[in-house]
């Protein structure tokens, strides 16, 4: 067994793993955050996405003891202060999701594409998101909720920007 | 102040909080104390003998609790059952074993259970089990297992023809001999794999003391698995209770009781321990139902000016190695009785060869049936168009069922209830500019040719009434249950037989609510999936929650209202007659200032300190509904391509859905419905295939090799839309779950082929790759 330790949503966590567990199921199993979810095992359908030192990653292609010392956000880390995250707000305004199962990596891959892009086109949000497969939505709504996070964070940074200057 | 009436409102959905935080409860989410986990060891041959099978070294590895094998089974667990016993068929019932005896018949065949107490520890001892096969020859095409000499799969089968059924109306060889054209085509209609991001899984828990299980299972019909496992499991229903709350999606996958619950139920009666088996992607490939799968040969008989006068079909529906729950259903009834689809063709023959193969079991997949219909029909009328030099849109036209002829009688027996099918062509053609396209069609020079199709399309959809499904041979009657329940604050619990896994019900059943008793949304809980809830359900598939359970859901509410009006009377002194009701409120009538809110009259039923004579206290009241008709949505697609003839690659530029589904409850929710359903049967038309090689491996057995369309594969849909209520229910509906998969796929091969007309390209079989175009244009081109 291996000791693992991470920063997960802020909080330190830890656990012992067989060397060969994946860092999703470290989540799920150890950690006990059900909300990144298995969608499939050739790392094809990014329902586990997470933000891995801040970067959108498939904690099924990530071996556990890999992310030792690193720092995790999850889904259940994204809303701030009871407040949701705007990508959630998006999802929700926008229909971007039917049955929830690949919503939680979705989100988290958008977090990661709106990071170094923060006001994508359509096209650049379908070749970002081409990751994580949908089965239920058809994308457009996805594209849409993307779009409306985009917009939101625009203007937040706009008016902190404001603040700042002042 | 008055309420807000929600009906028809776009109004965001009330299960999306828990969904976008990562606090849903689907299956594998499940974690119980003492939880221990199941892994089932699958065949890895499509065909063979099982010689020997030893898990004697399984048994001591690290954590084992037990390993199940088929002898282990013997007088506890019946086989899988069939329940769609298709009549006049000869249909045939091979056993189907939970686990194999000595014949494995399909890559996934269940061989062994292991269950230990982490998921690693019993696949690990599951690789320990000593499988020695004789393998034998497999077959996994329907036409070629039919052949004299092919390999035998059941002994009960002979020449591994599982049902041989047929559908006439009118008399199609009188029409082909008296028709000026009769053109003929094959089509393929390949195989898909339903691929629900959730794959299947269930969580046993076994009580000991009060003998009672708790399953938890990713089911689109909990009520029907609770039914099953008690018939198959020997466990009394008042034993038993089902949870699917929230399920990954299902697209008909999640309809049939497999083998996965059946033996965590059992390993969990065994150990008094819960157990846990959740599928990885891959099993999933190989032993959740796969869709589809038909060769067909199709003619079409017309009048030189247009008129279609006839339709024949011969199918050969590939069943899998075993019938699953409602396969034998799917490929007859709900394929046959929609041959004709819009159009006032009054003769049509179908028969429908099922035949077992090496393959893993087809049932129902998104459509189910309607789509295999609506494809090869669309098809032939673009073919006849084609011979007889007619636009598209006209010979379409020429062919609807004119909408003043509603209420219509189908040549196949079908009563639809309502259509304006020109009005939703005519709006698709507009949107489209169908016009301009043909001009800017007509100019074109060079290697990218533009392409053009169109489908014009009705299903059956609110798979009712029980009365037909008891003609067809269905094991369970088609209606839907729902229970309102007004609590003494006024807020409201609905607890419906429908079981929704995506599809937003617990949004659009509160608008429900609030349309019929007009008590706001917020206040309004949809409960769904929980056996021990519910009264009964039969489930969520074939476009039936709105049409089939809203209605009840209606009907449950008015009970309600009758019996607060009454209460209502009787604490304002006045007689039910002079009691008005409107917006939540119960007023005498000409005195609007006296009266009574709903919430105020459920808290008197249930202080019950004066009611009227012979009112019992309390509010709240269920309804069995069971619709006397189908619903039959209907509309018209168009979708545009631009075919590089160099590479094969088609371009999707532009698709266009003009659907009717009758009344909407929800717009956002009904266009995400379409939006989903095109993304599927584009992807059948363009991309996915389930493939497998003459040895019975399935070659497309990931997600890598299974091509699940992403975000970039599609252009931005363009929706429109027309409103022919249903006269089959009060709301009016009609239902929206299956439209994409139906009306697509012909629209994006019509497309295509028009787009390489000039080469003398009639047909390119599903899906159009690349290769196959690329193929297609070569052959044409060397005059092969």
């Amino acid at each position: 067994m291996a000791k693992v330790q991470v920063t997960v949503n802020g909080q330190t966590r830890e656990g012992d793993v067989e060397p060969r567990t994946l860092l999703v199921h470290f989540i799920r199993d150890t950690l006990g955050l059900t909300g990144t979810h298995v969608g499939c095992d050739t790392s094809s359908c990014g329902a586990c996405t997470v933000l891995l030192d801040g970067k959108a990653v498939k904690s099924c292609t990530v071996l556990a003891v890999q992310a030792n010392g690193s720092e995790i956000t999850t889904i259940e880390g994204l809303a701030q202060g009871g407040q949701l995250h705007p990508l959630q707000e998006g999802f929700w305004e926008k229909h971007g999701l039917q049955c929830g199962f690949c919503t939680p990596g979705m989100i988290m891959t958008a977090v990661d594409l709106l990071k170094h892009n923060p006001s994508p086109t359509e096209q650049e949000i379908r070749a970002g998101i081409e990751g994580v497969l949908c089965r239920c939505t058809g994308y457009q709504n996805i594209v849409a909720a993307i779009q409306y996070a985009a917009e939101k964070m625009a203007q937040q940074s706009g008016q902190m920007a404001g603040a700042g200057s002042r | 102040m008055a309420v807000t009436r929600m009906f028809g409102a776009a109004i965001k959905r009330r299960e999306d909080p828990r969904l976008i935080t990562g606090k849903g409860a689907y299956t594998d989410d499940v974690i119980l104390p003492g939880m221990t986990h199941m892994y089932i060891l699958r065949s890895p041959h499509g065909h063979a003998l099982i010689k020997r099978l030893d898990t004697s070294r399984a048994r001591q590895m690290p954590g084992v609790l037990a390993v199940l094998t088929a002898q282990d089974l013997e007088g506890k667990l019946a086989g899988m059952p069939c329940a769609w016993l298709i009549p006049n068929a000869d249909l045939k019932l091979p056993p189907y074993p939970a686990l194999a005896k000595n014949k494995v018949r399909y890559v996934g065949d269940g061989v062994a259970a292991v269950v230990a107490e982490t998921a690693a520890q019993a696949r690990d001892a599951a690789a320990a089990i000593e499988v020695e096969y004789e393998p034998l020859p497999a077959v996994v095409n329907q036409e070629k297992a039919i052949e004299p000499g092919a390999p035998q799969l059941h002994d009960e089968a002979p020449n591994n023809i599982a049902f041989t059924f047929k559908l006439n109306g009118g008399d199609y060889e009188a029409a082909a001999r008296e028709a000026d054209v009769v053109v003929k085509q094959r089509f393929v209609n390949q195989r898909l794999i339903p691929s629900a991001m959730e794959p299947r899984g269930a969580v046993a828990q076994w009580n000991p003391g009060t003998e009672e299980l708790t399953l938890w299972v990713t089911s689109q019909n909990p009520h029907v698995e609770r039914l099953l496992i008690s018939l198959t499991l020997g466990i009394p229903e008042t034993k038993i209770r089902v949870i699917s709350r929230d399920v990954g999606g299902g697209f008909g996958s999640k309809i049939p009781y497999y083998m996965g619950e059946a033996l965590a139920i059992l390993a969990s009666r065994e150990l008094g321990r819960p157990v846990k088996w959740m599928e990885s992607r891959s099993e999933n490939f190989q032993a959740t139902t796969h869709g589809r799968d038909h060769i067909q040969d199709v003619e079409m008989a017309a009048k030189r000016d247009g008129t279609i006068t006839g339709i024949k079909v011969k199918a050969y529906a590939n069943m899998g190695a075993y019938l699953s729950t409602a396969a034998p259903g799917v490929p007859t009834w709900l394929f046959t009785l929609m041959v004709t689809g819009p159009y006032d063709i009054k003769n049509m023959s179908a028969e429908v060869i099922g035949v077992f193969t090496n393959t893993t079991p087809t049932d129902a997949y998104r459509g189910a049936g309607r789509p295999e219909a609506t494809y090869l029909l669309e098809r032939m009328v673009d073919l006849v168009a084609r011979e007889l030099n007619m636009d598209p849109a006209e010979i379409r036209r020429k062919n609807f069922i004119p909408a003043d002829k509603f209420p219509y009688t189908t040549a196949e027996g079908l009563l639809y209830d309502s259509g304006n099918y020109e009005g939703t062509l005519n709006k698709a053609l507009q949107l489209v500019g169908y016009d301009q396209l043909r001009q800017q069609q007509k100019a074109q020079t060079g290697t990218k040719r533009l392409g053009i199709g169109l489908s014009t399309y009705v299903e059956v959809c609110g798979l009712a009434p029980s009365q037909a499904a008891g003609a067809m041979g269905f094991q369970g009657g088609l209606w839907e249950s729902a229970t309102v329940r007004v609590h003494p604050t006024g807020k409201v619990t609905v607890l419906t037989g429908s079981s929704p896994h995506g599809q937003g019900e617990e949004t659009t059943f509160a608008q429900i609510v609030n349309s019929e008793l007009g008590i706001p949304v917020e206040d309004i809980e949809v409960v769904h999936g929980d056996t021990a809830a519910i009264p009964f359900g039969m489930g969520t598939y074939g476009s039936r929650s709105t049409a089939v359970g809203g209605t009840a859901l209606v009907f449950a509410c008015r009970k309600v209202r009758d019996k607060a009006a009454r209460i209502a009377a009787h604490l304002l002194e006045v007689s039910p007659d002079d009691i008005e009701f409107q917006d939540g409120k119960f007023t005498v009538k000409g005195a609007p200032d006296r009266g009574k809110t709903i919430q105020e009259v459920a808290l008197s039923s249930y202080l019950a300190w004066s009611m009227p004579e012979g009112v019992t206290p309390g509010l709240e009241e269920s309804h069995f509904h069971d619709p006397t008709n189908n619903t039959f949505p209907f509309g018209c697609h168009i979708c545009v391509v631009e075919v590089d003839t160099e590479t094969g690659e088609v371009k999707l530029q532009r698709y266009v859905a003009v659907d009717d589904v009758g009344t909407l409850i929800n717009p956002m929710i009904v266009e995400g419905q379409i939006h989903g359903g095109l993304a599927q049967g584009i992807g059948q038309a363009l991309f996915e295939h389930g493939v497998y090689d003459d040895n019975g491996q399935l070659l497309s057995g990931t997600l890598a090799d299974y091509a699940v369309p992403r975000a970039d594969m599609f252009p931005r849909f363009e929706l429109g839309n027309q409103v022919t209520p249903s006269p089959s229910n009060p709301m009016g509906v009609k239902g929206v779950g299956e439209t994409g998969t139906i009306a697509s796929t012909p629209a994006v091969i019509n497309a295509v082929v028009d787009a390489l007309s000039s080469f003398g390209i009639k047909h390119i079989d599903m899906p159009a790759t690349p290769e196959r175009v690329w193929q297609a244009i070569q052959a044409a081109s060397t005059g092969r």
